[in-house]
């Protein structure tokens, strides 16, 4: 579904990624995981396009896509999630997923007709909100929102443009347990139907839902493999995982 | 709407009122104010709905301007020919402009929306055929199907634009459009990654904001029979900035509210000599942007969202 073949990327003398080649498979949930600093998040950046990369290519269902705007990416099935909450906070929560929903249906250089009345945009936002469960808070800002809700409206933004991947940059930042849970079990959810490519620090949550691992250590992959085999590789306990995984 | 239909009765009953009682003067400022309130308006869509803090706005406004003014001195003096042309050219400009500008974000964009204002400022100035830095006069005001040089038939026709440009700008802001617009706003990054081409979203405001603009313009150059390049001075940018902030940023009728209350304050200020201050400061009439500043300071200390910001706290703290 998606191959990057050796994509670099540098700010100025630092090299955040490092030819790093990476292939991810339809229907997967594929965890990237790497200390901080790794350059996991600049890797977000490149596939999603938000970043343009400094040499290698990005293939996405066959098709280059290394030189395609972000917005193009988005249409042609490619979205992601942020690490740090990017919301629209001064808006609705169905005002944010509708935005969304918005996106990808039609043009939007509409001038003159009433959003209001675009009645089927407003019930798919609608059943975005029940699949994250915030239907409750449709109405509300939102900044309001709890950090738990706010991460998962901002799953939920991605989810809202229809990807065939996702890319979810430490969707459980910051979160506590309980929030972890019901974040885990929504990403169980939505894997059935869309390819995810998930960057966690949280083990527990990467050993439950990933199919294959990959490993980034300064800018470099240095494994991409199952589960059990990345839990038993001496390199990757070396670099990263540490006593944290019992073997 | 309870406050809004007396008010339109009382703008449609004013000219009478003034013609009635012979102060033809009132009328002519009040098309004045509605003017700058229209161009107001169009920088209020670029920088309260579409956070694009542009300076160079008067570039568009001196570009309908004189478009609007060539075009009577060499003899086309059909309105209905010279201000849609007028229109035309400013969003030509602001396409143009908008192009290159947009390109950059925060004080890049600010530093070189102001450059370019102030380069076409100095082309007309440059532009010796059409009066140069003495600016251009013209004979008489262009014409509809009837004479525009009544003051009060000018009134009514300033008054329906600007009652049209609001409409427009509240229709536009409540389409798929103007969503978007306000999207980019609050978090471009965002609108970005939902899968919007925010760039050529940007454009099209800044486009269509430089047409009404443009319209203003058109209007100012018509009402004075005058035209000259300090309409594009940075000032002047400036002083729709003051009108919008005043007024309320991303708000309706923000620029109509600024453009009201600043012009009236400099007009208050300069022709009604309050006797203590005189005898304080006698000069202090030729100094009337310092009671603007001070107004503006309150406001913005205060009331950081304008006169229309603190009309609708007022409106929803009262049952």
């Amino acid at each position: 579904m998606l191959r990057l073949e050796r994509v670099s990327k540098r700010f100025g003398g630092v090299v955040a990624t490092d030819g790093v080649s990476l292939e991810i498979a339809a229907g997967e949930v594929h965890a990237l995981i790497g200390p901080n600093g790794a350059g996991k998040t600049t890797l977000v950046g490149l596939i999603s396009g938000a970043l343009a990369s400094d040499g290698g290519a990005i293939l996405f269902e066959d098709r280059t896509i290394t030189a395609m705007k972000q917005h193009d990416r988005v249409r042609a099935g490619l979205a992601r999630s942020y690490q740090i909450t990017s919301i629209f906070r001064r808006l609705s929560v169905l005002d944010n997923v509708a935005l969304a929903v918005q996106a990808r249906s039609g043009s939007s250089f509409s001038f003159w007709r009433p959003l209001e009345k675009e009645t089927r945009l407003f019930d798919e936002a609608r059943s975005i909100l029940e699949a994250i469960n915030l239907q409750a808070k449709a109405t509300t800002p939102a900044a309001t929102l709890s950090h738990g809700e706010q991460r998962a409206l901002e799953v939920g933004l991605a989810l809202a443009t229809q990807p065939k991947l996702v890319l979810l940059d430490e969707p459980m930042a910051g979160m506590g347990p309980q929030e972890s849970r019901s974040m885990i079990e929504l990403i169980e959810r939505i894997s059935a139907g869309v390819t995810v490519l998930l960057v966690e620090h949280d083990m527990d949550a990467v050993f439950r839902l990933a199919d294959r691992i990959s490993v980034m250590v300064d800018g470099r992959m240095i494994a991409t493999d199952t589960p059990e085999k990345i839990r038993a590789n001496p390199e990757v306990r070396r670099a990263y995982l540490g006593d944290e995984v019992p073997a | 709407m309870k406050t809004k239909i007396p008010v339109f009765v009382l703008l449609v009953l004013f000219p009478l009122a003034m013609l009635w009682a012979d102060q033809l003067f009132y009328v002519s400022f009040a098309s004045r104010v509605m003017i700058y309130a229209i161009a107001a308006t169009s920088l209020n869509l670029v920088l309260g709905y579409g956070g694009m803090i542009s300076f160079g706005h008067a570039a568009f406004v001196g570009t309908g301007a004189y478009v609007g003014s060539i075009l009577v001195a060499e003899g086309v003096t059909s309105a209905f020919i010279g201000w849609p042309a007028a229109i035309a050219v400013s969003a030509l400009a602001a396409w143009i402009i908008g192009a290159i500008s947009l390109r950059t974000r925060g004080v890049y964009f600010i530093m070189i929306t102001l450059a370019f204002a102030q380069m076409m400022f100095y082309l007309v100035n440059s532009m010796k055929a059409y009066g140069g830095d003495e600016g251009l006069s013209l004979r008489q005001r262009p014409s509809l199907l009837f004479d525009l040089g009544n003051e009060v038939a000018f009134y009514y026709v300033v008054l329906f634009l600007l009652l049209l440009s609001i409409f427009l700008l509240y229709r536009l802001m409540r389409s798929r459009f103007g969503r978007v617009v306000v999207a980019i706003r609050e978090n471009e990054a965002r609108a970005e990654a939902v899968g919007f081409p925010v760039y050529r979203y940007k454009l099209v405001c800044f486009v269509i904001a430089g047409a009404g603009a443009g319209l203003a313009g058109a209007l100012l150059a018509s009402h004075g029979k005058y035209v000259n390049p300090n309409v594009l001075h940075w000032v002047q940018s400036g002083t729709l900035m003051i009108m919008v902030i005043l007024g309320g940023v991303g708000h309706l009728w923000g620029g109509v509210l600024g453009a009201a209350v600043l012009l009236g304050l400099e007009h208050l200020i300069s022709d009604y000599p309050i006797g203590w201050l005189a005898s304080l400061a006698p000069n202090y009439q030729q100094h009337a942007n310092l009671g603007v500043g001070l107004v503006m300071l309150a406001i913005v200390l205060f009331a950081p969202q304008g006169i229309a910001g603190l009309m609708e706290r007022r409106k929803n703290a009262s049952p």
